[in-house]
């Protein structure tokens, strides 16, 4: 018998297998891929307080390996998705976490509060979109910031808060320690790196935003690196996430300090990347006799 | 919501229809017989290093045989891996994807003007063959002509081409004029300065007027919110003013969308 179960801030997952905000919507259209059931946690794509229109197009370009993209978290605002969104989720038997967005710190505690009495296991603030002027990453790229954060909504919040780190630092290290440092009960990275393309044709941008997050399999050693470090300096869970596209990517993370990952750019090129990841992780247990996956977790010192 | 399908598609045919622009038939197990006529399917590159699908139009359906052609023209190292594979392979094919042209909203009309330009013609020859009652086909060219075959035996076919080597020379505006060619639907698909330019005729003369668009997509099923176009009205997804082109559309009416 294998046990993929992993707690994170007392919240128990089936298995350490998660979605990355923003990839993933809130699991509708996904769900004629695969069966949401089977995932640890659907991590939604980020809700405001109110609808948000987003960057104008084109929005995402690929790049090798990799993708940018500049939504600009367009979303329908947080009373559109507690009506719509939660509800869905529930016919599955997974957790839900909730993505939440703000350009201030009352925008972001004004969602949160308006989520205590959903049906909501966790919260990921997000102060990392690097495709949004204000809020977003302003908190997330200051230590002082993004410890005021995240108190002011520890304030608030009734679920345990996940913090979602930018890899656009110096030193991830020094701003996972600023969340632990104002109540953060886990942390979630890597954001997108910021980057750019050019369109060499037409001599133009290849986004409209100009700068968009880097994605995808380009990303992951960074990503690895990061969860490593981040480990390795603070003592709150960690939700790793950055290019992965397979269990083998997983367990890296999970080997890294990870307790759980998310997958997130390979959902668009392959729809059941997920289901794919958790299957490969009770593969790879089974083959190397790993009764409880909690055993993996920072294993490599 | 529209069943879709991810599956392997076989190559069953493969040709070069112009410069730069390919043909191909794919063997589908249920694609194929599920699609219609404005509906595009994502491609997968085999090449991991380009993730992400590329969606192409449908130009033809075979649902007996359960085959679609898709028609592309080379626009970058995705669809130039597309062009390199031969008869026999096979590829990864997500769809069908998106809602098609409303074909139900010719029963109430007499003439149909079936409007393609440039890489925007495919979609047009499934919609000429489906389609019932009076057609008349517009399609513009650079210079190059490609599915003329396919499309004269659907209807009257009127060409434009921008050098003047073929039909009217200039656009399928120009042709619509000069050849004071007249109906009471639009169906088209193409660039968007054909389309804008068809939103503003049909406006004159109150003629419904039905639009494929494009944009960069990611995901293709509606879940990125890349591939948005600006709407007149609020958008049912995320309450603002953008409808997802990969699942509201591609085909939009046009005085439903800003263009």
């Amino acid at each position: 018998m294998i046990d993929t179960r992993v707690n994170i801030a007392g919240v128990e997952l089936k298995n350490p297998v998660m979605t990355a905000s923003g990839t993933f919507g809130s699991g509708q259209e996904y769900s004629e891929f695969v069966d949401l059931s089977r995932l640890g946690a659907v991590v939604t794509k980020g809700v405001a307080n109110v609808p948000w229109p987003g960057n104008p197009t084109p929005r995402v370009a690929e790049v090798y390996g990799g993708m940018l993209n500049a939504i600009g978290l367009q979303n329908p605002g947080i009373d559109v998705f507690a009506k719509r969104d939660i509800p869905f989720l529930k016919n599955y038997d997974t957790k839900i976490v909730v993505n939440v967005c703000g350009k201030s710190t009352e925008d972001y505690c004004e969602v949160v509060e308006r989520l205590a009495d959903e049906p909501v296991d966790l919260l990921e603030i997000n102060i990392s979109c690097p495709n949004v002027k204000e809020g977003g990453i302003a908190f997330g790229q200051n230590p002082a910031s993004a410890e005021a954060i995240t108190k002011a909504v520890k304030k608030v919040a009734k679920q345990p808060v996940i913090m979602k780190l930018s890899p656009n630092v110096t030193d991830i290290t020094e701003m996972a320690r600023a969340v632990e440092a104002g109540g953060a009960d886990a942390v979630s990275l890597i954001n997108t790196l910021t980057g750019m393309k050019i369109d060499i044709h037409r001599r133009t941008f290849a986004l409209a935003n100009k700068t968009g997050g880097l994605s995808g399999p380009a990303v992951k050693p960074v990503a690895v690196r990061m969860v490593y470090q981040v480990a390795n300096a603070v003592k709150l869970p960690i939700i790793g996430m950055g290019g992965i596209a397979t269990a083998e990517d997983a367990l890296e993370f999970l080997l890294a300090g990870a307790t759980a990952v998310s997958v997130g750019t390979a959902n668009f090129f392959n729809p059941e990347t997920t289901v794919e990841v958790v299957r490969g992780i009770e593969d790879y247990m089974r083959k190397y006799q790993v009764s409880s996956v909690t055993e993996l977790i920072g294993a490599v010192r | 919501m529209a069943a879709k399908w991810k599956e392997t598609g076989r190559i069953v045919g493969k040709s070069q229809i112009g410069r730069g622009i390919y043909s191909m038939w794919l063997q589908t197990k249920e694609i194929a017989a599920h699609a219609v006529p404005g509906q595009f399917v994502s491609l997968y590159c085999r090449d991991g290093s380009r993730l992400l699908p590329r969606p192409i139009s449908i130009c033809e359906i075979d649902q007996e045989m359960k085959q679609l052609r898709l028609v592309y023209r080379v626009a970058g190292k995705g669809t130039e891996e597309f062009a390199g594979m031969q008869v026999g392979d096979s590829l990864t094919v997500l769809g069908p994807l998106g809602n098609g042209f409303p074909l139900e909203r010719m029963k109430e009309k007499k003439t149909a003007l079936l409007i393609g330009g440039g890489i925007g013609v495919p979609p047009i020859v499934e919609l000429a063959k489906q389609l019932e009652g009076e057609k008349k086909i517009i399609v513009g060219y650079r210079d190059e002509l490609f599915l003329k075959d396919e499309l004269e035996k659907c209807g009257d076919l009127y060409v434009a081409t921008e050098d003047g080597s073929a039909g009217t020379k200039g656009n399928v505006m120009d042709a619509i004029r000069e050849q004071k060619i007249e109906g009471d639907i639009i169906y088209a698909c193409g660039p968007a300065p054909m389309l804008r330019a068809l939103k503003a005729y049909a406006l004159e003369k109150d003629i419904e007027c039905w639009i494929s668009m494009e944009e960069r997509m990611a995901c293709g099923i509606g879940a990125c919110l890349a591939c948005v176009c600006q709407s007149t009205e609020v958008d049912g997804h995320s309450h603002v003013h953008n409808k997802r082109v990969c699942k509201e559309g591609p085909v939009f009416l046009a005085t439903e969308v800003e263009l």
